[in-house]
């Protein structure tokens, strides 16, 4: 019977089959108990042999978590988590001393996600990815369900003074550094999702880049949450220093399952006079499947504090994965003449559901930022931007300027704007301005016209609705960006 | 001699519904007793919002639910100073009630009427539109509404222009008083409805009137607000509005007075082709609190609404606009605009604005934009170019700003009474600021 295989082939490649990042791992894990409570929490401290100061910070983020409840204002909606059905500790196994004993079906499971984990590879050389371009050596550091599992390229970095490492390694190697910055941003208590964190993280990336270093390549950070019932809860912690640069890659995926689970990460950016800090993200979590089932419930706090002057801190985000987003990167900007950016593209297909935006708060004079987000929704996706710019009253002569469109793509999605405008400073300005509209028939037909399939017509399009946010990621960050756009959109036309 | 207590917030104006549940207008009626008992739990359950609530993020009502008010005393004061007409027809109330002696209705081609004297015909037409379980503000006024202006205009009648003026008394303690106006407009009628809300200078009230409005197919209202309160009352208002197919329902509403004042509207497009207007301006001075809160529903294909609110801050003044568009799944090609900037003149004034997009549908085009910030240096220097000095540069500025957002409204005796009523506005600053 080809014909009927055929279809069901078919079928498997509009739907499920477009998620090729859904394979599982099988890998020998070790876990804590399931569950929450302040046993475990000394347990993942303890398994991370974490001084007494952070621990007590933890016990003090888990009882604040608990007199907290869940934020409903998102327009997002899911059944009740239970926090207790969920294990809040997974790591493989086998620790590997150095990249070469780090276990191959780890690095086989990081070759399939196209992330290089062998730094000989690019020593060698120019390196090509498996579609033949040639691409420039990135340092990695690998977070597998709650352990940080490679880093990469760290003696290189380690030359200029640079530290790139896992952030429980930080809090062994530079306690000071960890102790001192660690909640200065979003403090534990900030919501309830940064207080679970605060109170459970297992890993993440640490970033300190010395006073006036440029940061000679990219860092990226790769997570993959892999094993079943987990909750992934990272938290990235950078600091630059006076007249640094650096730009850091972050890329998220999981395998399908019909579970829900969760990912609460915190991400805390601290820039000093006149460094610059770019945070790109390139988010695809599995998104559940045609029917909204299981996906990821991706609730994390991300925030920059511009506390130099002149100094700047860039958010990019291509959000094409997860069944929830609720996710704000934001920008205090304390120096005079600070620089906030955000640029965003969110995409819901099928039930898909995202709550994103920005909070840019201008407290210091002449402080400046600009937001532009891209929202697309298809199938049932619902897609909401919200944001906050508040001015207070001596951020004089600050300047903002938000753009927000939508597309909508079908009947059945949903695409909102909820700005907030907050200004207290007569010499201030802010600008916002917003669209919605569907991809116009005459740009569909013009393209038609000239050979394209409607699906890659619409992919074209989209592509440059995209256009002003995709050419704020690093280059090849882009050229994946704009396949992803395209794959979480199959199925959506037609 | 009438004494009442003074409960503060919601739990005295709970007490005297209980008190005077049997008296009020309609009392025996039993559908609106269901509907006063029902207005009542919800204020009971939701009382004055916080601005916890999302709705009220920005307008902090404590001045309202911490002062005390009492009835409007029922005398009657005959050498009522009333301004000059602004058309022929008038209707008044004094404290929320209807004056026929101080009114003119005379020859008018429909019914105008006192609500409270024509409750028995109400049924299902009161209470039709207005949302007590959402809104707070108007279950305190279907709990305590005592009268209100019936409009009701057949098919095809053009209605001219009626002057709906509503005046306080100045009373030694506040008052407060919760009118319910309720307007038809049948297939193809229209009509220019001005309102007016004023009082002496040092009256000190509540003024919560909600208005109930229906128009039919291809019926157009224009309705002018001219909200010039006394400097120390309180205004909270709620209109909601129902077009049909082809109807078109326009709204100014001019903010210029009172010291707390929010101007709530709700409009539903629900049969195609249905249009809405809603612009308004906004001019705070001191310690003025002014909110505008708009929710548009387009609810059927091929409606259009346009919005544009101008808001100009001085002293420690605080303005508020909200603005919401939403686009149900039905209503494909709909076009949707709004547009709201302020302009802050005052290092102490702030604005908050929050418009909201929420669109179901796919084959609309809809947008919004908002700007906040002072007077366009550029602007300026362009005009002392010219030779003109700095200071009347800064106001022709200002002038065009506030005009502009009138220049939409395109009904003469409205464009009139507002143009007026903004450059005596201005004038008084320019007044003060030259002092």
């Amino acid at each position: 019977m080809p014909a009927v295989n055929e279809t069901l082939e078919t079928v498997q490649s509009v739907t499920q089959g477009t998620y090729k990042w859904g394979f599982e791992t099988d890998i020998e894990m070790e876990f804590a108990p399931k569950g929450l409570n302040e046993d475990i929490i000394r347990f993942i401290s303890r398994k991370k042999g974490e001084p007494e100061w952070l621990l007590e910070w933890r016990l003090r983020a888990f009882k604040a978590w608990q007199a907290m409840s869940e934020p409903r204002w998102a327009a997002v909606k899911y059944p009740p988590i239970d926090y207790q059905d969920a294990y809040y500790y997974a790591a493989p196994k086998r620790r590997p001393k150095s990249l070469d004993e780090v276990d191959p079906e780890l690095l086989k499971t990081y070759a399939k996600l196209g992330i290089p984990l062998k730094e000989q590879e690019w020593l060698a050389g120019v390196t090509t990815s498996p579609d033949g371009t040639a691409r420039a050596p990135v340092a990695v550091d690998a977070v597998f369900d709650s352990v940080s599992v490679a880093t990469t390229f760290k003696e290189r970095l380690e030359k200029d003074g640079i530290i790139f490492c896992s952030i429980s390694e930080a809090v062994r190697e530079h306690p000071e550094l960890v102790r001192r910055y660690l909640g200065s941003v979003v403090p534990p208590a900030d919501n309830f999702y940064s207080a679970l964190n605060s109170a459970v993280f297992t890993d993440g990336s640490f970033v300190y880049i010395p006073k006036g270093v440029r940061c000679p390549m990219e860092l990226s950070t790769y997570f993959r949450i892999n094993a079943k019932s987990t909750g992934q809860f990272e938290r990235t912690l950078i600091i630059a220093e006076a007249g640094s640069h650096v730009s850091y890659l972050e890329g998220c995926t999981a395998p399908m399952r019909d579970e829900n689970q969760l990912h609460a990460a915190v991400v805390e950016l601290v820039a000093h006079d006149e460094a610059t800090i770019k945070y790109s993200t390139v988010q695809n979590w599995y998104p559940g499947d045609a029917e909204g089932r299981g996906g990821i419930y991706n609730f994390v706090t991300k925030r920059g504090a511009c506390r130099g002057a002149r100094s700047k801190i860039s958010w990019t985000q291509v959000e094409t994965g997860s069944a929830i987003t609720w996710k704000y990167p934001s920008c205090i900007l304390q120096g005079p003449d600070s620089v906030g950016e955000f640029y965003s593209v969110a995409i819901t297909n099928n039930f898909q559901q995202a709550d994103t935006g920005t909070k840019m708060i201008h407290l210091g004079p002449r402080t400046r930022s600009t937001i532009i987000s891209k929202g697309i929704s298809a199938g049932h996706g619902q897609n909401t931007y919200r944001g906050l710019v508040r001015i207070s009253p001596k951020a004089v002569g600050a300047r903002n300027f938000t753009q927000c469109d939508s597309l909508l793509i079908g009947d059945r999605c949903g695409a909102h704007t909820v700005p907030y405008i907050e200004n207290r400073c007569m010499s201030a300005k802010v600008e916002h301005e917003a669209t919605t509209s569907r991809i116009a028939e005459d740009q569909l037909f013009y393209c038609r016209s000239r050979g394209l399939s409607e699906e890659d017509a619409v992919g074209l399009i989209v592509n440059g609705f995209c256009r002003e946010v995709l050419k704020e990621l690093p280059m090849e960050f882009a050229v994946e960006a704009q396949k992803l756009l395209q794959i979480s959109l199959e199925g959506s036309v037609g | 001699m009438n004494v009442v207590t003074h409960k503060a917030g919601a739990a005295g104006f709970l007490h005297r519904f209980e008190g005077l549940r049997e008296r009020l207008p309609g009392g025996r009626l039993p559908w609106l007793a269901a509907l006063r008992d029902g207005a009542a739990e919800a204020f009971r359950a939701q009382g004055f919002p916080t601005r916890r609530v999302e709705a009220w993020k920005y307008t902090d009502l404590a001045p309202v639910a911490e002062a005390g008010f009492d009835e409007p005393l029922t005398a009657v004061d005959d050498a009522m100073d009333l301004p000059p007409p602004l058309a022929g027809a008038r209707a008044v109330f004094v404290d929320g009630r209807f004056r026929p002696d101080l009114s003119s209705l005379g020859g008018l081609p429909f019914a105008a009427a006192s609500v409270a004297h024509g409750l028995d015909a109400l049924e299902g037409r009161l209470g039709a539109l207005a949302r007590p379980a959402e809104e707070p503000m108007a279950a305190l006024n279907t709990m305590l509404f005592e009268d209100g202006l019936l409009l009701d205009l057949p098919e095809d009648a053009d209605g001219g222009v009626l002057e709906l003026l509503s005046l306080a008394t100045a009373s030694e303690r506040p008052a407060a008083f919760h009118p319910r106006h309720l307007v038809r407009l049948a297939r193809g009628a229209r009509l220019t409805l001005i309102e007016t809300a004023t009082a002496p200078e040092g009256a000190r009230y509540l003024h919560n009137p909600v208005f109930e409005i229906a128009v039919a197919e291809d019926a157009r209202l224009t309705h002018g607000r001219l909200q010039q309160e006394a400097p120390r009352a309180f205004q909270l208002s709620t209109v909601y509005a129902r077009v049909a197919a082809g109807g078109t329902y326009d709204n100014f509403t001019l903010n210029a007075g009172g010291r707390l004042v929010r101007n709530e509207i709700h409009v539903a497009l629900v049969g195609p082709r249905a249009a809405c207007h809603m612009n308004g301006a906004q001019l705070l001075v001191g310690e003025q609190h002014a909110d505008t809160t708009t929710a548009l529903e387009h609810a059927a294909p091929s409606c259009t609404s346009r919005q544009t609110y101008n808001t100009v801050l001085m002293g420690r003044s605080r303005g508020v606009f909200q603005g919401r568009i939403l686009v149900r799944q039905a209503a494909q090609k709909t076009d949707g605009y709004q547009m709201n900037r302020a302009l802050l003149l005052s290092p102490e004034a702030e604005m908050d604005s929050k418009p909201q997009l929420e669109i179901y549908a796919d084959d609309v085009k809809c947008s919004h934009g908002a700007t906040v910030g002072e007077l366009d240096p550029e602007q300026v220097f362009y005009l002392r170019s010219r030779g003109i000095p700095e200071g009347r540069a800064r106001a022709m500025l200002v002038e065009a700003f506030l005009h502009e957002a009138v220049e939409g409204v395109t009904d003469e005796p409205l464009r009139r009474a507002l143009d007026a009523a903004v450059a005596g506005w201005w004038a008084r600053q320019e007044e003060g600021l030259a002092a």
